[in-house]
């Protein structure tokens, strides 16, 4: 009787410390482990979704709609000619180290990145710059070359956080910057620990003491992960049939949302057979687009047909351009010569829905005589080394999270190896054109000139399947920006 | 050596023998029919029941599980096979040259094998496939080098108590070449040893083959395989419970009518211990 008693109140006990405990801390699930911690001199997706306004912030941030709002800039100008943008900076800002904010700072910050030398992801971000000058401590004055229309909403991307000149070289293993959580620990292959800055610029409105990112790749440890408790949230969970589960139950808040993640199976349009457009033509027509959705993702995602977010309000519907037709696609690989096969490969990152998705094109190829062998990358270090910077590939798939990204095809030495001519002027325009009707009809015409031409098969936009404990509150449901942005999170009761 | 007209049967070698055939005839039927088409995709009929569509359902591709796990009963065999007659190949060379020279040179091979050994098969496959990429070879490759040991074993083991009967002595008196003895007068003595251990590693082999495809290691998809398959289908377990049951009970049935087989072969093979024949 003693000892079951005394089972009891150890039982009581045990229970109720995570009760109190895990008031402060969040623990967030993610898919992939950041290569680094460093989102101004890498591209992976994760590191901005760990480090992007938890740790580093930026003059101007993108908010949960996908709008720009002030962060290190409380207010700035634009001159009438759109040239010339000033910004009063918030004073008594310190980085992590105690080292003091300032002017100077993102003017380090920003030469860095735009630096020949510079490996930051988004280099056209400060493209247009011409020069950046600090008259006072609490005031940059950034001149333009050419009007550029997105040069405030790119400063809201990770690729522009302001970094310190005394830590920047470090970054990467031990981020330092203004942010309302700073770097504690990262164990590799498992965890990376924030920690609540005591000295933010505006610590009466973060919550949270503690954050972990905890790197959980599999689909069925990722549930298992979250029903256990282990972590509190999933923004992005990688099992969509996993999904509907959580839907019905009442612990959990389970939300499908939005990304402005195009995925795509981008081809070589340098090699052979990529450089005829009657080959591209004919895959892309042999794509079931909403057969692939729902094999590959349960019926969630909207199918594309170019390279452009459903929710950016410039966005045209083009999935009729080449629509599914195994006849014309076979008649198109006649047509190039291929008419009696043709055998590709493609390189397939180990998230599900490439992988499924992978499987799924391989099956709607043979349907037209295409034998498209695949090979497992594993992504984001094997898949970087060999499709994004030695373009050593024939097909791959992944999906392209930034929004508004549609430049990318207007890049030389981007992995697609396409070039054309009229749309990188095209692009070069748009980004000049500041008034916003004239800008939204140059990006239409880019996404059909794109839907024409098919330098990838433009697959489906990526859903967001979010789950999270009921308790949580405060992380975004969709995506307009690759981030787990636990700066508003707060547990009810 | 008596020689026997023909192997008494038992019934674990009956039982084997079936499930063996059947798991064989399976996979050699899959290459010449199978019900459908094992890697065409019908998303309209995706997560579907056996009976339903197929007699074993439709995958989360509307593949047809039957068909799948017909082409995969012929993968796991296309890697499994190979991989143990290399292993058994080069264990059992190495095993009679331990045995038959003895001294430094059996003491570095059994060294070496314990060595080999340590490393679990799914161990060494990653690192052969880190050097050659993944895919079947590296799987053949991974399965048949932790084979090498067990033949290597197995096969000194019998062939050191063949070494000390009278007539091996008398050969070795005249002069016969230690290669030439092994040859004609070992190997047939430790045959049947062998045979029983080939049975036994293929069920070792299928199961591993299976945990390698599992971890994405062996057949390449869209190829079936049942290790892949029982992967695919854990995210759909309470969905579709039958794309786990079904590679799951091939994989089970494969390993168990192997054993069984060997069981039976080895009872078969050797009468000292059925107690019938203690005088053979």
């Amino acid at each position: 009787m003693t000892k079951r008693l005394l089972t009891a109140a150890l039982l009581l006990s045990v229970s109720a410390i995570p009760a109190f405990a895990a008031k402060a801390s969040l623990v967030v699930g993610m898919p992939i482990e950041p290569p680094g911690l460093d989102p101004t001199v890498a591209a992976p997706v994760a590191i901005r979704e760990v480090t992007w306004v938890n740790l580093y912030e930026g003059l101007v941030r993108i908010d949960r709609t996908g709008k720009v709002q002030p962060l290190l800039a409380k207010s700035w100008e634009i001159a009438p000619d759109g040239l010339t943008y000033t910004f009063r900076l918030q004073e008594g800002v310190k980085f992590h180290d105690g080292s003091t904010f300032d002017s100077a700072d993102v003017k380090f910050a920003f030469d860095r990145a735009r630096d020949p030398k510079s490996t930051n992801a988004q280099k056209q971000i400060f493209a247009p710059i011409a020069s950046i000058e600090t008259p006072d401590p609490a005031t940059v004055v950034i001149k333009l070359k050419e009007p550029s229309g997105n040069f405030l909403y790119y400063l809201g991307w990770g690729d522009a956080v302001i970094v310190a000149p005394e830590t920047a070289a470090t970054n990467a293993a031990n981020p330092v910057g203004t942010g309302p959580f700073k770097f504690k620990s990262w164990s590799r292959g498992d965890r990376v620990e924030l920690t609540k800055n005591p000295d933010y610029w505006q610590k009466d409105k973060v919550k949270l003491e503690s954050v972990t990112f905890r790197f959980i790749s599999d689909a069925q440890a990722q549930v298992a992960a979250l029903k256990a408790g282990d972590v509190d949230a999933f923004p992005n969970l990688g099992a969509p049939e996993l999904f509907a589960e959580f839907q019905k139950d009442k612990r959990f808040k389970a939300v499908a949302g939005n990304t402005e993640g195009e995925t795509v199976a981008g081809m070589n349009n340098a090699k052979k057979p990529f450089d005829d457009v009657r080959v591209r033509r004919a895959l892309m027509h042999a794509v079931d687009r909403k057969a692939l959705i729902e094999g590959a993702y349960s019926g969630f995602g909207q199918p594309i047909g170019s390279f452009f977010s459903p929710n950016n309000p410039a966005f045209v519907d083009t999935t009729n351009v080449i629509p599914y037709d195994v006849e014309k696609a076979k008649a198109l690989l006649k047509e190039a010569g291929y008419g009696n096969g043709l055998s590709i490969t493609i390189k397939s990152p180990q998230m599900a829905y490439a992988s499924r998705s992978a499987e799924l094109l391989s099956a709607m190829m043979a349907e037209v005589g295409v034998d498209l062998k695949i090979i497992p990358t594993e992504f984001p270090a094997k898949w970087i080394e060999e499709v994004f910077k030695n373009k050593d590939y024939d097909v791959t798939i992944v999906s392209h999270t930034e929004p508004l990204d549609i430049d990318i095809f207007a890049r030389d030495s981007y992995y697609f190896n396409y070039k054309n001519d009229k749309f990188k002027a095209l692009i070069a325009d748009a980004a000049k054109t500041t008034d916003e009707k004239a800008r939204f009809a140059k990006y239409t015409e880019a996404q059909k000139i794109l839907a024409e031409d098919v330098p990838a098969l433009f697959l489906f936009q990526l859903p967001k399947l979010g789950v999270w404990n009921a308790k949580v509150q405060g992380l975004w449901e969709n995506s307009p920006i690759p981030s787990n942005d636990v700066t508003e999170v707060s547990w009810t009761e | 050596m008596t020689k026997r007209s023909r192997i008494p049967l038992n019934s674990a070698l009956v039982v084997g023998g079936i499930l063996t055939a059947l798991l064989i005839v399976t996979a050699l039927v899959s290459l010449l029919w199978t019900p459908e088409v094992p890697t065409r995709v019908r998303v309209a009929l995706r997560l579907k029941g056996p009976g339903e569509v197929g007699l074993l359902g439709t995958d989360h591709f509307g593949r047809d599980v039957a068909s799948l796990l017909m082409v995969g009963a012929w993968n796991s065999l296309a890697i499994a096979w190979p991989a143990v007659l290399l292993g058994a190949a080069i264990g059992t060379a190495i095993g009679c040259a331990a045995a038959a020279w003895k001294g430094l040179a059996d003491e570095i091979a059994m060294r070496v094998s314990d060595v080999v050994f340590a490393f679990p098969a799914v161990l060494s496959a990653i690192m052969i496939g880190a050097l050659l990429g993944s895919g079947p070879l590296a799987a053949i490759l991974a399965i048949a080098v932790f084979n090498i040991p067990v033949f290597a074993r197995v096969t000194r083991g019998v062939a050191l108590q063949v070494w000390t009967l009278d007539y091996i002595a008398a050969a070795r008196a005249i002069g016969k070449h230690p290669l030439r003895i092994t040859w004609e007068d070992v190997m047939p003595n430790i045959a049947g040893a062998l045979i029983v251990q080939v049975t036994i590693q293929l069920a070792l082999a299928i199961l591993t083959e299976a945990g390698l495809s599992y971890l994405g290691l062996g057949v390449r998809p869209p190829n079936p395989s049942w290790g892949r398959m029982l992967s695919d289908a854990q995210t759909y377990l309470s969905q579709a419970p039958h794309l786990a049951i079904a590679p799951g009970i091939a994989i089970a049935l494969s390993v168990l009518g192997l054993n069984l087989l060997g069981d039976g072969l080895r009872d078969a093979l050797d009468p000292t211990l059925k107690g019938r024949g203690a005088t053979a």
